[in-house]
């Protein structure tokens, strides 16, 4: 009994230290960009009025761009596919966003961020601009490679340190990924999945720390972190999709029977033929619009709280917002795990569910 | 509407990132990882299964150790009691044979006895006849030296069986 309080007390003591560090990490960070912030809002000022919701679309969304600090931006590749043919230069051409920038084929330019096709005018070119297909080298795909190198370091060490230690118990890092590892295989693949598990245990883990790492990583606003990439609909479209894919890839006779010869009578088929398969996609839809929405709520809940310092043009209202913003951002580490844990329960019940045997 | 609407480029970079990350951790990471996890977990269930069956193993010995040392000591105990019987029986079957031998041996010796006594008075009676007849032999010489004392005991003798 005494030795199970220790044990508690010294699991308690390691997640107090995390935490405390996390929230330092957290209130630094977000101290700088406020300082960032107050510049850029400075000479936006002499322009114009300050914008939160412009701000704050800003931040959540794709940039050309990586903004470091102050006035300094770290120009990223752009890569365009033209119905002419590829098209490579980098974003520092764009200048500020502001000038544009002639290549092989058009001349293009950024508005709100996004390459267009413009004429000679500066007037944008709508129908060219359709044409364009851009796989920019962007602040996202930056941190979403950031993340997989992240990951592929923590993991590959780990897998490394198994190799060394067979047999024996874990230790350092590998002591602290193993319960986790543990945790979504014997929590979320065996009870939702059942003796196949086996199978999706690599799509489960790598969800979970692909989420999680980018969660975390967007929650530290200083760079490499900032970037929106969880909070970015094409990322958790493409992991919902994944999952779609091999839902019903890996699905029984029993889960298409069950969609189309439900035990509804049989002139109901009609009508529940669409409903079945919508509801096909509105699972993987709503792991995507969850993911999203989560993560991007949080990201704006917490600028728009900082924005309050810009709107208000004091610096005296400060620790109102700071506070709040730290507390958020406590909130945001548990929505980080808490949305990386969903995404991967409700993947392993969708799968567990294609691939259920029933005895009738 | 731009915030919720999938960017195609970046769907095509996630989609690409995703997949190497999701092959490269499944060769390289999970294989390994959850192999070694589940080789540990077995390696310690059997250990501790081991470690039942031996627990098992020797509480069969020990009671087996006991079983068998009480075996040998009630063993130990008849062959004990036997070798006792056995010495008992040959002791008294020796005391009734050298009783017996004895008892012959004394029946014997006074059979040899009485048969020399009888013997030897057969022997000292022979004697005794031969030496009263020569006696008698020397005597009646000496008397019948005359032989007017043979006349007179013809005479005698005859008268006697006249007188018959």
């Amino acid at each position: 009994m005494q030795f199970k309080q220790i044990l508690n007390f010294k699991k308690n003591t390691s997640s107090l230290i995390l935490g405390v560090f996390l929230l330092l990490t957290a209130v630094a960070g977000h101290a700088q960009e406020a300082i960032g912030e107050a510049e850029t809002a400075e000479v936006a000022h002499q322009e114009e009025a300050f914008n939160p919701a412009d701000a704050i679309i800003e931040h959540i969304s794709d940039s050309h761009s990586w903004h470091l600090w102050g006035h300094t931006s770290l120009a990223l590749p752009v890569i365009l596919y033209t119905d002419k043919g590829l098209e490579t230069f980098s974003s520092g051409k764009f200048g500020h966003g502001e000038e544009a920038y002639t290549g092989k084929y058009y001349t293009y330019k950024l508005e709100k961020n996004k390459v267009k096709v413009v004429d000679e005018g500066g007037n944008v070119n709508e129908e060219a601009s359709k044409k364009l297909l851009d796989f920019s080298f962007t602040k996202n795909v930056a941190s979403l490679w950031l993340s997989i190198i992240i990951i592929l370091v923590i993991f590959l060490s780990v897998a490394s340190s198994y190799k060394k230690r067979v047999g024996k118990a874990p230790k350092g890092l590998q002591s602290f990924i193993e319960p986790i590892i543990v945790f979504i295989r014997d929590e979320i693949a065996k009870p939702n999945i059942g003796y196949k598990y086996q199978r999706y245990m690599p799509l489960l883990l790598t969800f979970f720390f692909f989420i999680l790492i980018n969660n975390l990583l967007g929650l530290v606003p200083l760079f490499p972190g900032g970037a929106n990439v969880t909070g970015n609909i094409a990322v958790t479209f493409v992991l919902a999709t994944i999952t779609l894919l091999v839902t019903n890839f890996s699905a029984n006779r029993y889960y298409w029977k069950h969609i189309f010869l439900p035990g509804t009578p049989k002139w109901l088929y009609p009508i529940m033929w669409p409903v079945e398969i919508i509801g096909i996609f509105s699972k993987p839809i709503a792991l995507m619009i969850r993911l999203f929405a989560n993560i991007t709520a949080g990201h704006i809940i917490v600028l728009a709280l900082i924005s309050i310092i810009f709107v208000f043009k004091s610096v005296a209202v400060a620790p109102a917002p700071v506070l709040f913003v730290v507390f958020m951002d406590v909130i945001e580490l548990l929505v980080a795990l808490l949305q990386a844990y969903i995404f991967t329960l409700l993947s392993a019940l969708f799968i567990g569910s294609a691939i259920e045997e029933h005895h009738h | 509407m731009e915030l919720v609407t999938p960017d195609l480029g970046f769907v095509v970079w996630t989609t690409v990132a995703f997949v190497i990350l999701l092959v490269i951790l499944r060769i390289f990471a999970w294989k390994p990882i959850l192999g070694a996890i589940a080789e540990r977990e077995r390696s310690i269930e059997d250990a501790l299964s081991k470690a039942e069956l031996a627990k098992e193993e020797m509480a069969k010995l020990t009671s087996e150790n006991e079983q068998l040392l009480k075996q040998a000591r009630n063993e130990r105990d008849q062959i004990l009691k036997e070798a006792k019987a056995l010495k008992d029986q040959i002791v008294s079957e020796a005391k009734v044979s050298a009783q017996t031998e004895g008892n012959k041996l004394i029946e014997k010796a006074k059979l040899e006895i009485n048969s020399q006594k009888v013997a030897a008075l057969d022997d000292i009676k022979n004697q005794v006849s031969a030496l009263s007849l020569e006696i008698a032999e020397k005597i009646l010489r000496k008397q019948f030296e005359d032989p007017a004392k043979q006349q007179a005991l013809v005479n005698d003798l005859l008268n006697e069986v006249k007188l018959n």
